[in-house]
């Protein structure tokens, strides 16, 4: 399987990602697209190290999966503070920064 | 059509470190992770999503495998499908499995455009990796074996040359952790309950204010469904499961204990309550009704009666 598989079918995944966090409107199912996302470029990373035969890649993935740990806790966190007052977990409803 | 021919050649590039069936494992994970990605964004319940996001991570983890990243196909499973995802279910589990996105656009044309989108950018990936010289690849087997191992050599590059973004992540957890407790933490608006509001509470609601009798009080079986018989000897059902005696009456279970009927059985048992109690043995125990109301009123004071005429 050449590198290029490979970045196709994060190229796919990403996208799919993408869709789902623009079509979506549950903010858990959202955040859910977006670590879809970011395993896609996971994937793209473990390819383009193995492509230039270090190691560097697969440490970028690492950072990737830690910034993207930080980031599920945060903002479950605030999903969880949005539910509690607004009894919703619609991004839809979330809309008074608006005014 | 030269587009086309540089892609074609992109995907023909040879890899110095191919696995042995890396093809077959590459499509059969290709087509599942793809597919449940898709299922993923068109699934209406949360719940389902997340199991398939599950399983798109599973996948990748698979390939990582493949691709000379074992280290990084573990920290896939451990962190992202076991921590990651479980904190998903969490707050799923939270907010309520049942809740289902509303099938209504609020933007109109938004899916369209959407889809529209997603092709535009996919095509325009597509071309720029059909344009890019990817080459052949030069596979991970040098660099693995640099320092004896995948793990050591990420190690190596992790506390050598990256060794500040890592200090710098350390930070970042801490930080997010902390901006975690804060976010969760819901100041108190009202006192917390005493043990003293929790028992006025509980006499103002009308209801038994005590325990209910144990199933051991002047027990003479050990079954489930055999009620506890009160100091005067009247058989308590509030001893007995609400299920089990909802279902049946006491009267009628229990036939093959003593005796003819299960009257009988009950007989028996409360003239050897009696016994004990030191109250007379009167030969009309079974016209006593099998009580199923509350013993705080009528079973407790006579119990009470019953047991001071045992103290003189």
């Amino acid at each position: 399987m050449s590198p290029g598989h490979y970045l196709a079918l994060s190229a796919i995944l990403f996208t799919i990602g993408a869709v789902g966090v623009l079509v979506r409107r549950n903010a858990i199912v959202v955040f859910m697209c977006v670590e879809l996302m970011l395993n896609a470029t996971n994937l793209a990373f473990v390819t383009f190290a193995r492509q230039h035969g270090n190691l560097d890649g697969q440490i970028i993935a690492f950072f990737v999966m830690v910034v993207a740990a930080a980031e599920v806790v945060v903002g479950l966190a605030i999903i969880m503070t949005i539910f509690r007052t607004r009894r919703s977990s619609s991004v839809d409803d979330a809309n008074l920064l608006k005014y | 059509m030269t587009a086309q021919v540089i892609a074609g050649q992109a995907l023909a590039a040879r890899v110095a470190d191919a696995q042995p069936g890396e093809g077959f494992i590459f499509w059969a994970l290709a087509i599942v992770s793809t597919l449940a990605a898709l299922g993923m964004i068109f699934m209406r319940r949360a719940v389902h999503s997340a199991l398939l996001l599950a399983v798109v991570m599973l996948s990748l983890a698979a390939l990582y495998a493949v691709q000379g990243a074992p280290f990084l196909a573990f920290v896939q499973v451990i962190v992202y499908t076991g921590a990651v995802l479980m904190l998903f279910l969490f707050v799923l589990m939270l907010v309520g499995v049942s809740s289902t996105d509303s099938l209504v656009e609020t933007i109109r044309g938004q899916r369209l455009w959407a889809a529209i989108g997603a092709v535009g950018f996919l095509a325009l990936l597509g071309a720029g990796l059909g344009n890019a010289a990817l080459g052949d690849s030069a596979g991970l087997k040098k660099a693995n074996e640099e320092y004896g191992g995948n793990v050591e050599g990420l190690a190596a590059l992790l506390f050598g040359k990256y060794v500040f973004a890592f200090e710098a992540t350390s930070a970042l957890l801490i930080t997010a952790a902390l901006g975690a407790m804060v976010l969760a933490h819901r100041e108190r608006t009202t006192p917390k309950d005493t043990q003293r509001d929790l028992s006025v509470r509980r006499f103002k609601s009308g209801e038994h204010p005590g325990p209910l009798p144990g199933p051991g009080t002047y027990a003479r079986h050990n079954a489930v469904d055999m009620p506890a018989l009160l100091p005067d000897g009247t058989p308590s059902e509030l001893s007995v499961n609400p299920v089990i005696a909802a279902r049946t009456d006491t009267a009628s279970r229990h036939a093959d204990l003593y005796g003819e009927s299960e009257r009988d059985a009950l007989a028996e048992d409360v003239a050897a309550v009696r016994a004990i109690t030191g109250e007379v043995h009167d030969a009309d125990a079974e016209q006593r009704s099998v009580k199923a109301g509350t013993p705080a009123s009528g079973g407790a004071a006579s119990g009470g009666a019953s047991e001071g005429e045992a103290g003189q």
